[in-house]
Parts: C-alpha cells; structure tokens; sequence
C-alpha cells in the first residue's frame, strides 16, 4: 500500500538496528528507556496542547479570544504556564501528612503513564498488546482515586477532604457504568485486546454496525469517561465555587502540576479508549463500496487517524464542560445509579442478544 | 398502589413509571443538546467575540468625551487659565482632594487682586464624582479622559493643575 | 476612646457545634463563592448542612457615619459604594429623601431620566446576578454572554453619566448633566439587542435539565418566613408576598407607568430566578414606554447652592434589584444630616439564609446565595 512512513515502520527499523547492534539483553533495556522517553515526551506534549486547546475552546465558546499574547496566537501560552509553574515554589503545609501529600501526584502520574501501555496509537504500533487490555485498564484506572483520596486527607484541610471523599464516591459508582458499556464491546469483539478489538472494526466502526445498543453504550461510555475525570459537569470533587480547588486546594507548584497534567492526561487516554472501543481506533473511514473513496481515506497515516478521533472526543469532553452547570453530589450518585446503570444493564441484554444472534453487520 | 387493584392496574402503575422515566431521559438529552447547540454556535462564529485589545487598541479606542478620568485645568495657548481662585471646588469636594492656594497678584493700576499660586490635585484621593466640575462658576476646571493613572511613586499623583507661571485670563471675574 | 468588648459566646449554641460528626467550614472571607468578603460558619453533618451563620464586618467602612460629615449635595456619591451594582438607584433614594426636605418639584424630563436609568441599572444588575450564579452553579460561559449585554448598558452609562459603575448622576433637584445626544438611539439598539439574545439564557441556562434540578424545591422559604425574616425584592416575590415599592409606594411617576409586578409562588430558588427574568422583561417594557416620550424642558431644578433641610426626619424607600432600599435622614436644620440610616435589602435577605439552607446539601448554598444575590458592601455598609 502506498503509506507514508509510519510509525511501525519506525520503530522496526530501530529494532532492527538495535538487534544488529547489542545482545538481546541490551536492546531490551534500550527499547524500555526509549519508550519510557517516549511517553514522558509525549505527556508533556499533550498537556501542552490540551492546556491551549481547553483555553481556546473555552475562549471561543465564551465569545472571548482566549489567550494571544505568548508566541502566534497566543499558541505558545501553556509553555510559558509550565516555566511559571517550574519555578513557583511547592508549599507543603505545616500540619499535612508530608509524605503522603508529596506520594499523591506522583501516584496519579504513575497511574496515567501506566495507562498509556496498551493503547494502540497507530497500526502496528503498540507499546504492550497485551491480551486483557480492556481488563488492565478498568483494573489500572481504579488506582486514581486513591491517588485523589491520599490528596485530600494528607492536605489536612476540610475543603480537601470533602473534595477527595465526594470524588471517592463518584469515581466509585461510575466506574460500574464505564465499564458495562466497554463490556458491550469487549461482547461483541470476544476479546479484551485492544489490537483485536481494533481489527474486528476493519469491516466498520462498532458504533455503525452495532446499532443502537452500542449507540447508548457509547454515550454512557462517554458520560462515566467525564464523570471518571472529573470534570465538569462531574467536577464535584474540584467545585471552585463550593470547595475553591477541592482536592488539591493546598498543593501549589510543580505538584499542582503534576495533578493538572494527571487530569488531561487522563482525558486523552479515556478519549483514546472511547474512541478505540466505538470509532475504530486506526482504522480509516471506510464507506462500502466507494472504491476511490477509501482508498484516499486509506492514504492517510494511521496514527492521525487515530489522534483525529481521540481529540474529537476530546473537544466533545470540553463542549460539555464549557456548556453545563454542575450537579450536586445526590444528583451526580442519582443519575448514575438510577439512571446510568440499569440503562446500561439492559442495553448489555440486549447487546448480548445481538451478539448471539448474529444481529451486527 | 391500593389492593384492590386488579393486575392489569398495578402493571400499569409500573408502566406509567416507565413512560415518565423514559421521557425524562429524552427531555435531559434534548436540553443538553440545545445547550450544546448554543455553545456550538458561538464556538464556530468567531465573528461575535467582542474582545478589545487593550492595550493594543490604545490608538483607536474611543471614551466619550463625558468620561470622568481626572480633573484638569484647561489653558490656552497664551497660558492663561480661568480660575479664579474661589475656592468652591474645594469646598464642594467630598474628599478634601482639592486645595486652592491663593497670593495675591499686583495689578498695574497697583490694586491687590486675589489670584491662585497653585491649585493642589490629590489624585488618589478623587473619586471623580464631577462635584468640582459642577461647582466652579468660571468653567475653569474639567473633566479628561484619562485614566491609565497607574504610578510607582504615590507622591506623583499629587498634581498642581495650573501651569507654572500661567495667568488667569482677561474677563474672568 | 473606645469601649473594650468583650464577646460572650452562646454557651447553647457552642454544645450544638459540639455534636458528634459535625465538620465546621469556613467559607469566605476569600471564597469564590461569595462576591466578596462574606464570611460563613457553616457547620455540616456529611455534605447537609446544620447551621450557617453569617459573620459580617470584613467591608464595614461606616458609610453612615461617614455621610454625617458630608454635605446633602455630598453624601449622594458615598451611597454608590454600599450596593455598587445598583448604585444609580441608591443614589435616587438619597436624592428624593433631600427633595423631600427641600420642597422642591423637580422637572419632568429629569424625572423620566431618573427612572429610565434606574431600570437600566435594573437590567443591568440582573444581568450580572445572572451570569455570576450560572458560575456559582459551575456554569462559566453565561457569565459572558450576559455581561455582552451589560456592555452595553454600562456605555449608556458611560456616555451619559461618565462613569460605568459609579456614576454620581443623580443631584438633589434633578440630574447632573443632560442626557447625551445619542442616549435614545443606543438605548433602542440595546432592547433590542437583550429582547433578541435573552432567549439565548433559555437555551443554555433556563432550560438546562441539571440546572432546573438544582434550583427547584431548593432553598425553601414560605411567604410566612420571607415576611418574618423582612425579605424584600425578587427574594420576597419568589415567595409571592407583594413588596414591589415601585407599586406600593409609588415614587417619580412611576405610578403612570404600565408595567406588572412578577409574583412567583415557587417559594424555592428557581422561583426567585424565574422572577429576575421575567423583571428584567419588565423593565424593558418601561423602558419602551417612556423611551420616545422624555419630556422637553430642564434637566435639573433651580435649587441653592447650599442645601438646608428644615429640623426634621425624612424617610424615603426605592426598590433596588436586590429590594426595598430605604434612607432615613433626620436634620436638626444644617447643611450636614445629624443622623442618616440606610435600611439595605441585602442584610435582612442574608439573615434569611441560615433558615433557608437548613438540611440542605453544601453545593446547595451556593445556589442559594446566588438566588438571594448577595452584594456584600450593600450588607456590610
Ligand atoms: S471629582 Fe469629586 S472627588 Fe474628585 S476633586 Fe472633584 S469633587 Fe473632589
Ligand atoms: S477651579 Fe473653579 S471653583 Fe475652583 S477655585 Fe478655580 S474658579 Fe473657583
């Protein structure tokens, strides 16, 4: 196929060369670091780009111009929030559990980067395919909260405190809903890989064969992905005007940071998950029969397929947050589980039901 | 549900339930969605931002000319201002901002005639109220449209609004 | 000199704080959720809330006082900074209770200019508490929208009277300057401007599913608990008790005037939102009416230019966007008031607070706040 180099072919090509170079031993080692780079790089990257793209959105929304001071159009502004944020100094206060406070981001950073392993970004390109992909995330995932919990007892504040327990409870509830909806697909796949789940929508993204069963999942997915994030409408946890920051009220600097690129980060990666479950991950835009049609779409690179449909999903988190007021904590456990929940139970039925009788295309 | 019911009532108790559930999931979506539609709007027109640029538009941005930014004495091109030195201003200013420093000038027929030395202008004190402006029966003070007053030294915004050596101007009693 | 005092804390009310479970916070005086330097006790059991006690004096600059010092052409300007967001209306108070004294009939141009201002003031007001509650409920982008409009209003006021918050427009015998040539014009693009874009709040905020459940049955205040508390403004009316001094105690003409008083009887916060929306229609209404109609002739009446009220007391009340706003003067016959009272709707809404937010949740105060609209300078004075 007439493809652009690609990313796979990047990373066999420095494989090759590796293994022609050092013993097996080696180039383990070597591979680990340089994906461990990898990622740090590209955790920076993505939280500069969504820091701008999160003040743009806003900004555009908001009929404002957002900012326009640092670089052209203001595109250059969340660097120069991450050198302001470097050099402030990171206060700890007097009557915090100092080594719990200072555990807490690094956990929730811990957390994201090790959510980032098993996601496929482009064909062939994936830092782990691991077989229970699905499963490691929903299991790796649940760790963020304590992450959030540890914050907000260490900090010794009450505003902390009633940030971290609410976010406690609502991480904890919407977690059922996230992951029956991603079970719709991992039914409908037959298997919890994110590679073979990508490779079983090569004939069309779930979320136009599946119907409207998948349609729902996909929109409880969506829902517990913002819920699971915290962010608004589900910022409860953060409630500028209730708790002023929630959880990380006390934490200030390169901690704060760490809390701030945590939450975008852990945008892109539920982003990338909706968007590999339900729109097919790499995989092109395909529409039947349009021979010339699919063969452009197929010319373009995986990966920007792939990070297309990720920040898609993204700006629709942003849309959200930017659009609604915020619910109060009943309403916000009211809605998952009087709502959400047996919603996404009889929609498993029913996905179920499809997948045994063959209903999808 | 009461007992005596029979069966086909109290399934449709449990079917009202679902209708109204039901609708109640719909009207949220379709709120949502028309909120979102606003929001989209705004997002894809960006020719409803009404952000100014200040201070980039320093050149064409307009203040009416009633602006209250900071009182000033006006002099024309022969230097010569209209204060009289009546000290109304001074009395009607709620804040003590104004202070009329009066001498006493030599006319040539060689009468004493009153006329002010200095004319003293607290700035961080006025509240731009127009009360002065208002009070002065010679029209010798007004309004400016200034107002990026911001200064290092809080000694700078102590003002003498009459020029050094100017005099007030023929006719005006 | 000055009094030592010494605080005697309420033996009962420190064992109730006592309970096992209870969690005091703090919110204000730096909170964003206060406008301003208010400060909460607020003792919660979970996320209810038990008590809410107000704790003021954080912006007491003792206007009152103050205004003994100054003249009764003076004091006028002092009134802008207590509730700043209705300050053209505070300002008319304190005119009209001076004219009460002086006795003098002021032109009806400068009447139909006073109240065409004070209704701008009016939108103008609510349109901020609108935006700044969407935000309190975490919704950020109406604040914007709504402050679009407010531009607007606040070039009217630019334009006209020189300033955009404080505007010192109105002096005892009339206005200050005349309106400016191009008051009418821009007055009819701004309604209508806000007739076409306030279906916009409908849209994102009105009809917003998660903000109807916010505000509805929260913040409960019957008509009994409003009238004992002294509610006044749209507080009130949410509650359906008529207190529109506009039409009780009508002054400046605007007994002649066509317009409804908005009665709500939801008694919860969505009814004291529905009620600013729809005065805010009202408003317009009045402004149409006498938009094309100011009278020709003086701006001001001749008055001296000292002003000396005769030895007695003089009262005089106006209807604020946040309530009845009353100015009490008593003179002993000189050129400064002896004693001046200003009775702001903002301290008798605030003591309603406590009863409202009672075993409600703590996100739910917030709104509650937002409904009541709070402008602490007005409170504390
Ligand atoms: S504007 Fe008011 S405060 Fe300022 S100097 Fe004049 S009278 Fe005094
Ligand atoms: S500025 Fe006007 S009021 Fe003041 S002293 Fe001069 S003439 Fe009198």
């Amino acid at each position: 196929m007439g493809q652009m180099i690609s990313l796979s072919e990047i990373s066999k090509i420095i494989d090759n060369w590796l293994r022609a170079t050092f013993n097996p031993t080696w180039t383990l080692i070597i591979e680990m670091v340089i994906a461990g780079v990898c990622v740090i790089g590209l955790f920076a990257v993505l939280g500069l780009v969504l820091v701008i793209m999160e003040r743009k959105v806003s900004a555009w929304i908001q009929i404002r111009l957002g900012p326009n001071r640092v670089g052209p159009k203001g595109m250059f502004q969340s660097m120069a929030d991450t050198v302001k944020l470097l050099v402030k100094e990171g206060l700890t206060p007097d009557g915090a559990d100092k080594f719990l406070f200072n555990l807490a981001p690094l956990i929730a950073i811990v957390v994201a980067m090790l959510l980032m392993a098993p996601i496929a970004f482009a064909r062939d390109f994936q830092m782990w395919d691991i077989n229970i992909g699905v499963l490691y995330v929903s299991a790796v995932s649940s760790v963020m909260v304590i992450s959030i919990l540890m914050a907000g007892w260490a900090s010794n504040n009450k505003y902390s405190l009633l940030g971290a327990m609410r976010s406690g409870a609502q991480i904890v509830s919407y977690e059922l809903s996230a992951g029956l909806s991603i079970i719709a697909i991992v039914i409908l796949t037959g298997s919890l890989s994110f590679n073979e789940i990508v490779h079983s929508q090569v004939d069309g993204w779930w979320i136009f064969k599946g119907h409207i069963p998948v349609l729902i999942a996909f929109v409880i997915f969506i829902i517990a992905a913002t819920a699971e994030t915290n962010r608004a409408p589900f910022d409860l946890a953060e409630a500028e005007s209730e708790l002023t920051a929630g959880f990380h009220t006390e934490y200030s600097g390169m901690k704060f940071a760490l809390f701030f690129l945590a939450e975008y980060v852990n945008v892109f990666i539920v982003c990338a998950i909706g968007a590999t479950l339900f729109l097919g991950g790499w995989m092109p835009f395909h529409i039947g029969s349009w021979q010339g049609f699919n063969q452009v779409m197929d010319y373009i690179p995986s990966s920007i397929w792939f990070m297309g449909k990720t920040f898609f999903l993204i700006f629709l988190i942003m849309w959200f947050r930017w659009t609604f007021p915020r619910l109060r904590i009943d309403q916000l456990l009211n809605l998952e589980w009087k709502y959400l929940l047996p919603i996404s139970m009889f929609n498993l039925l029913l996905v179920t039901a499809m997948a045994i009788l063959g209903w999808h295309f | 549900m009461s007992k005596g019911l029979p069966l086909w009532g109290r399934f449709g108790g449990g079917f009202m339930f679902l209708i109204n559930y039901i609708k109640t999931v719909f009207s949220t979506v379709k709120s949502m969605l028309v909120g979102m539609r606003r929001t989209g709007y705004y997002f894809t027109h960006h020719k409803e931002i009404i952000t100014e640029e200040y201070p980039d538009n320093r050149e064409t941005m307009h203040l009416p000319e009633r602006f209250k930014g900071e009182v000033v004495m006006p002099h024309d091109e022969k230097n010569e201002h209209r204060c009289t030195g009546c000290t109304a201003c001074e009395l009607a200013c709620p804040n003590g901002t104004i202070k009329v420093v009066t001498k006493f000038d030599i006319t040539p027929e060689g009468k004493k005639k009153k006329a002010i030395d200095k004319l003293v202008y607290h700035l961080e004190l006025c509240t731009m109220c127009n009360l002065c402006i208002v009070a002065c029966p010679s029209d010798a003070i007004k309004m400016a449209q200034t107002f990026e007053h911001s200064v290092f030294d809080r000694s700078q915004l102590t003002k003498v609004l009459n020029n050094p050596g100017s005099k007030i101007m023929d006719g005006v009693e | 000199m000055y009094r030592e005092t010494t605080i005697v804390a309420d033996e009962n009310q420190n064992l109730a704080a006592k309970e096992a479970g209870d969690f005091i916070i703090n919110v204000g005086p730096q909170h964003p959720a206060t406008h301003g330097v208010l400060h909460l006790v607020i003792t919660l059991n979970g996320e209810t809330i038990k008590k809410v006690e107000p704790h003021l004096g954080f912006i007491h600059r003792s206007i009152e006082k103050m205004c003994e010092s100054l003249t009764y052409r003076q004091f006028i300007y002092v009134t802008s900074r207590m509730d700043y967001l209705s300050s053209h209306i505070n300002n008319h108070a304190c005119a009209l209770c001076v004219e009460k004294g002086m006795q003098v009939e002021i032109p009806g141009r400068a009447k139909v200019i006073r109240i065409l201002m004070d209704e701008l003031t009016r939108i103008a007001s609510h349109e901020l508490w609108l935006g700044a509650m969407a935000m309190d409920l975490g919704a950020f982008t109406p604040f914007f929208h709504t402050f679009r409009e407010r531009e607007l209003i606040n070039d009217i006021m630019e334009e006209t009277c020189g300033a955009r918050l404080t505007m010192n427009y109105i002096v005892p015998g009339g206005v200050m300057q005349d309106i400016h040539p191009n008051f009418q014009k821009k007055v009819k693009d701004f309604v209508k401007q806000f007739t076409s874009k306030i279906g916009e709040m409908d849209e994102i905020v009105t009809g917003n599913t998660i903000f109807q459940n916010r505000m509805k049955g929260v913040g409960i205040l019957s008509k009994e608990d409003a009238v004992s508390f002294g509610c006044t403004g749209p507080a009130a009316r949410g509650s359906g008790v008529s207190c529109d001094t506009r039409k009780i105690f009508p002054y400046e003409g605007y007994e002649k005037l066509q317009f409804d008083e908005i009665l709500e009887n939801g008694c919860d916060s969505f009814a004291r939102y529905m009620i600013r929306i729809r005065e805010m229609q009202q408003s317009i209404r009045i402004i149409e009416q006498l938009i094309d109609n100011i009278p020709e002739g003086d701006f001001q009446a001749k008055t001296k230019a000292v002003i000396k009220l005769p030895k007695g007391e003089f009262y005089q009340r106006v209807e604020t966007a946040r309530g009845q706003f009353g100015v009490f003067i008593v003179s002993e016959g000189g050129t400064t008031p002896y004693r001046i009272k200003f009775r702001s709707p903002g301290f008798s809404n605030l003591s309603a607070l406590d009863h409202m937010a009672r075993g409600s949740k703590l996100g739910d105060l917030v709104a509650m706040m937002g409904t009541l609209d709070l402008v602490i300078p007005d409170i504390d004075r």
